[in-house]
């Protein structure tokens, strides 16, 4: 059979397992089921999940031996387009935390067999949330100079310090965390990329209420927190390259979902000016200004979509990861950021409410969406720190501030 | 502050270490926090009112101590980098620039000596939707005896729980749009047929919508000519747009301060984080903006003190620039401190809030573009 021919059986395949797995009494309900917070799980989600862990397609590329589906990227996609068509939708990256998106891939590249045969089955599962420990207060663009340290007791880690912005971190099971190993060495020399269980009486989380309201976001300590002496993922001491390597997969994941305008994205920008702003009789915006300012934004946010998908056309359809994903991750959160900008503006003063009837669902979320997303060119490596990439490892330049 | 004369320095001096000590943003944070209705601590606003700032703009023979706009703008400025809340722009600022450009004899001697010392408040009404409008009125003040009744709604009126009277912008003629019917109204905040709903804002000031039905008011509510406020009601607002404009610049200027501090003590990479080029050259970029955002605001205050010719030219351009660097620096603000500045205990946000909120209200800036472009001809 040809390739094509291939894909269009796949399909068939895809469909009709959907068809019979899929509950359709949750259809097109993803965003409200599968928020971090719900303790209490709707049966019939919790059902999907189930089959979608069995069956592997929460996670279809990755390895059928541990649990993923097995699956080509194309295969995946077909997936993906099924169940947009029928209101289905993945749960799995959100149950999972940095399960799927960041930890999962990484220990898949850098575990031992006993590691992968432990952490990753529960990922596709949907079973375990993991967080990640990586920034700590005084360690955040310069990750390197991390200060949490885990001493070799013999048949154990010992692990003293804090983390910070560690995401669902007072929820999760499991940890990646990056801790010193070696206080001798240069600073990068001296780091190892460890797995905590979270469920234990040394490790306490606070969590940090942010700009736009409460977060998932902690504060994490160790005190004589302990970890098993085989959960040192990659070498000891070396933990800064699977750590760097982690953070390419976190980048990409940032790379334009939110601004390419997911399904949540109904209303376009026009709709609201012209709801807000009104039209003149020519039927034109009736703030000029401001209809040329949102044009400008228009063409941006298209550029920025052209730019991703031309990315990807160019890495053949494979998702690899690249230095390229410094200039997505930026071009995407300036456009998103900007969005945010002129919906507030349009809104006027009804975007600035902040609770009450007054104001309505869409224009309460405004406000708080336009305030959480200024985090977007700060985590996951900051708008400067993603061109301090691009300058150094795609236009060569000289290095000046990140000697480490 | 460039050229100011001694007595405004010494206010100067005296509103900054007040705002420092008595009223600084960590009592902000503690009124938001409290979710005090009224949007300000009547506490803060007594202190204002002692020390003369609410008559700062009313004549001495009404009580007040008429330093004029420039004078008032150095207040607000200091006021504005603890984002200290308070009636002084909606009362002491826009209702006594009402009265003194529109009241009657009997309004200004009824109202002044109470907006002086402080224990009157009084605001403007004017915009009805969620985007600064005045022309657009539609509130509509219907000939009834030898009064008028009063039927429509404004929104988002400053300290409009608080307030023990309105100046409303009604339409006693036209329709919504025209400059021609408009109106001016005095009416006592008590007067039946007011119905008020505070709302809950980012910036945690004070707010509310405010419904009129039914609302009787007698000839001597009218302030000014009858269908002819048009005018009037714009040079009450550039006095409004001036004098915020300065409390906006004040919020910019500690945002900048924060900013340049944290540039010269955050350490990353083993260097003070300012030492990095590309934010170095931020923090020159912003200074730079910062210098030519007081030239205008002080320009516009200069001009309403002098009632120049370019006033309303010099206020739009105050309000636009100010606008500009305050969203620039507010977003600045945010991003040089990193997560720090994401955080709800760190203040960068609620300079942030305030930001947008300041922007917003008597014109943003492509209202102010808008009007610059008309009365330059174009
Ligand atoms: C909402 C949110 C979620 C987060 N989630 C996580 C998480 O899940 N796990 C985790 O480990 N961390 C997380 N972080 C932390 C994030 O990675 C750090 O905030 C980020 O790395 C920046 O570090 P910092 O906040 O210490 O800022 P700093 O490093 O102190 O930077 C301050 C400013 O200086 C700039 N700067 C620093 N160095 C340079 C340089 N060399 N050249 C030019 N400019 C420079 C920065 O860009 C920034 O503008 C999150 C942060 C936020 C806000």
């Amino acid at each position: 059979m040809s390739d094509d021919a291939n894909l269009e059986s796949f399909r068939e395949e895809a469909r009709a397992w959907l068809a019979d797995n899929f509950p359709s009494a949750i259809s097109g309900r993803g965003a409200e089921l599968v928020g971090m917070e719900s303790v209490s799980r709707d049966p019939d989600l919790e059902k999907w999940r189930v089959a979608l862990g069995e069956k592997g397609w929460g996670t279809p590329t990755w390895p059928a031996e541990y649990g993923g589906g097995g699956l080509s990227q194309k295969q995946a996609q077909i997936i993906d387009q099924e169940m947009r068509k029928i209101g289905a939708f993945n749960p799995l990256p959100v149950m999972a935390g940095m399960g799927i998106t960041m930890v999962g891939p990484t220990i898949l590249e850098y575990g031992t067999e006993a590691q992968k045969q432990k952490h990753i089955p529960p990922i596709c599962r949907g079973d375990v949330f993991w967080a990640l420990g990586y920034s700590e207060p005084n360690a955040g663009s310069d990750l390197a100079s991390l200060q949490c340290k885990a001493e070799d007791k013999g048949d154990h880690w010992l692990v003293n310090g804090q983390k910070t912005w560690t995401s669902g971190a007072d929820h999760a099971q499991w940890i990646g965390c990056l801790v010193r190993t070696d206080f001798d060495a240069p600073k990068r020399d001296g780091i190892s990329f460890l797995i905590l269980d979270m469920d234990q009486p040394g490790i306490e989380t606070r969590p940090i209420e942010l700009i736009g309201g409460s977060s998932p976001f902690c504060e994490t300590f160790f005190n004589d927190a302990k970890a098993d002496k085989d959960e040192v993922l990659g070498e000891l001491n070396g933990g800064w390259t699977v750590g760097k390597r982690l953070l390419q997969h976190e980048r990409q994941s940032q790379t334009g979902a939110r601004a390419s305008g997911g399904a949540a994205a109904k209303v376009t920008l026009q709709d609201l000016a012209l709801k807000y702003v009104g039209a003149d009789d020519d039927g034109k915006l009736a703030d000029p200004d401001l209809r040329a300012r949102i044009a400008d934004h228009l063409m941006k946010a298209q550029a920025q979509r052209l730019t991703t998908q031309r990315v990807i056309a160019e890495a053949k359809g494979n998702h690899k990861v690249s230095a390229a994903a410094s200039i997505l991750k930026n071009a995407a959160s300036a456009v998103s950021q900007e969005k945010d900008e002129l919906t507030l503006e349009i809104l006027g003063h009804q975007g600035l409410g902040w609770e009450g009837h007054d104001f309505q669902d869409h224009e309460l979320a405004a406000v708080r969406g336009w305030l959480s997303a200024k985090a977007m060119s700060i985590y996951g490596g900051s708008f400067e720190i993603q061109n301090n990439i691009i300058a150094k490892n795609i236009l060569g330049l000289p290095e000046t501030t990140q000697k480490g | 502050m460039a050229a100011l004369t001694e007595e405004q320095e010494l206010l100067k001096e005296q509103a900054k270490s007040w705002a420092n000590e008595e009223a600084p943003v960590s009592k902000f944070r503690e009124m938001r926090d409290a979710r005090t209705e009224e949007g300000f601590d009547r506490g803060t606003w007594k202190s204002i009112s002692e020390m003369g700032w609410a008559g700062i703009l009313v004549s001495e023979e009404h009580g007040g101590v008429a330093m004029g706009h420039l004078t008032a703008g150095v207040v607000l400025e200091e006021l504005g980098r603890q984002l200290t809340a308070s009636p002084l722009l909606a009362s002491g600022i826009v209702g006594a620039s009402a009265l003194a450009l529109a009241g009657s004899d009997a309004q200004q001697a009824a109202w002044l000596p109470r907006i002086a010392d402080g224990s009157a408040i009084v605001t403007l009404a004017v915009d009805e939707g969620p985007r600064h409008a005045p022309l657009q009125t539609k509130l509509s003040a219907t000939a009834d005896g030898d009064g008028f009744v009063l039927e429509g709604r404004k929104a988002h009126v400053l300290e409009g729980l608080a307030a023990d009277a309105f100046v409303v912008a009604a339409r006693s003629s036209g329709s919504a749009g025209d400059a021609e019917g408009l109106t001016l109204f005095l009416v006592d905040g008590d007067t039946a047929g007011i119905d008020r709903s505070r709302l809950s804002t980012a910036d945690s000031r004070g707010y509310a919508n405010v419904t009129f039905t039914g609302v009787r008011v007698g000839a001597d509510a009218v302030m000014g000519e009858v269908g002819g406020a048009a005018e009037v009601l714009d040079r009450i607002l550039d006095r409004a747009r001036a004098a915020l404009s300065a409390e906006m610049l004040g919020t910019a200027a500690q945002s900048f301060d924060m900013t340049l501090d944290y540039l010269k003590n955050r350490v990353q990479f083993g260097q003070v984080i300012g030492s990095f080029q590309a934010l170095g050259h931020r923090a020159a970029t912003l200074f730079t903006e910062m210098e030519m955002a007081r030239s205008c605001v002080e320009a516009a205050l200069t001009a309403i003190d002098e009632d120049a010719d370019n006033t309303a030219v010099l206020c739009s351009l105050a309000k636009a620039k100010a606008g500009d660097f305050l969203h620039h620096m507010s977003n600045e603000l945010i991003q040089i401190h990193g997560g720090i500045g994401m955080t709800d205990e760190f203040d960068a946000g609620l300079y942030l809030k305030r930001a947008r909120a300041a922007e917003a209200t008597y014109g943003n800036q492509a209202f102010h573009r808008d009007r610059y472009a008309t009365l330059q001809g174009l």
